[in-house]
């Protein structure tokens, strides 16, 4: 476990929540949700659980990315906040 | 004290995290936004579980280095290897966690048939004015 790689991930992170969640355009804030979910994983395989981020990389970021898009997809892509 | 609050820095990101999840949830009034936040409720959550399954002093993953016997019988120090209960009841809630969000994104795009909106307000709206019309607005469901 190296902290300063540990630090600089967990920064990226809270960047990517607070970015998904204030930006109105709902295709971004799904794309920026994925990015979230793949740093998450690459936190879980620096902090030695490697069988839960090879599974958060495939359904975390992969199924559930493709899911989000095809539902903004059918439905509006803006958002009013 | 300071060294103890900053040794505990994972446990402070999840507190962040969650709150930030939690504030989607309650303060956003999209829809996806809400799932969005919910989301990252979820993943805070595996990353506190997470968090705890570390140990300092070069503990590596969970695999038996010395299982063949040609040295003679090793003795196995817990100590150099993680704690992997968390890691495996972190898999479940992964699980759990895409079958709620398709769940929910199948329950959003039937609303949004309904209602032709995804604003909680809109969706209020058409509903506070149908119940004081006693008249149900049917917005023709099957488009």
């Amino acid at each position: 476990m190296i902290w300063q790689l540990d630090i600089l991930l967990l920064i990226f992170i809270v960047v990517c929540a607070i970015a998904a969640i204030n930006i109105k355009d709902l295709m971004g804030a799904v794309i920026i949700l994925g990015a979230y979910s793949f740093f998450m994983c690459l936190l879980w395989t620096e902090m030695g659980a490697v069988d839960v981020a090879f599974t958060e990389a495939s359904v975390g970021a992969g199924i559930s990315t493709v899911l989000f898009i095809a539902a903004v997809n059918r439905t509006a892509r803006r958002s009013k906040d | 004290m300071t060294e103890y609050i900053l040794a505990k820095y994972n446990y402070w990101i999840y507190v962040v995290l969650m709150m930030i999840g939690l504030y989607a949830m309650m303060g956003k009034r999209n829809l996806v936004k809400k799932l969005i936040g919910m989301n990252i409720f979820q993943t805070s959550i595996i990353l506190l579980f997470v968090s705890t399954g570390v140990k300092k002093g070069g503990a590596t993953v969970p695999i038996l280095m010395h299982a063949g016997h040609e040295h003679g019988a090793q003795l196995i120090q817990v100590s150099d290897y993680l704690n992997p209960l968390p890691h495996v009841l972190m898999l479940t809630a992964i699980v759990v966690s895409i079958a709620t969000t398709g769940v929910a994104l199948a329950t959003l795009i039937l609303i949004y048939k309904r209602y032709h909106t995804l604003e909680e307000d809109e969706i209020l709206a058409i509903r506070r004015e149908s119940r004081a019309y006693k008249t149900p607005r049917i917005l023709n469901p099957t488009d």
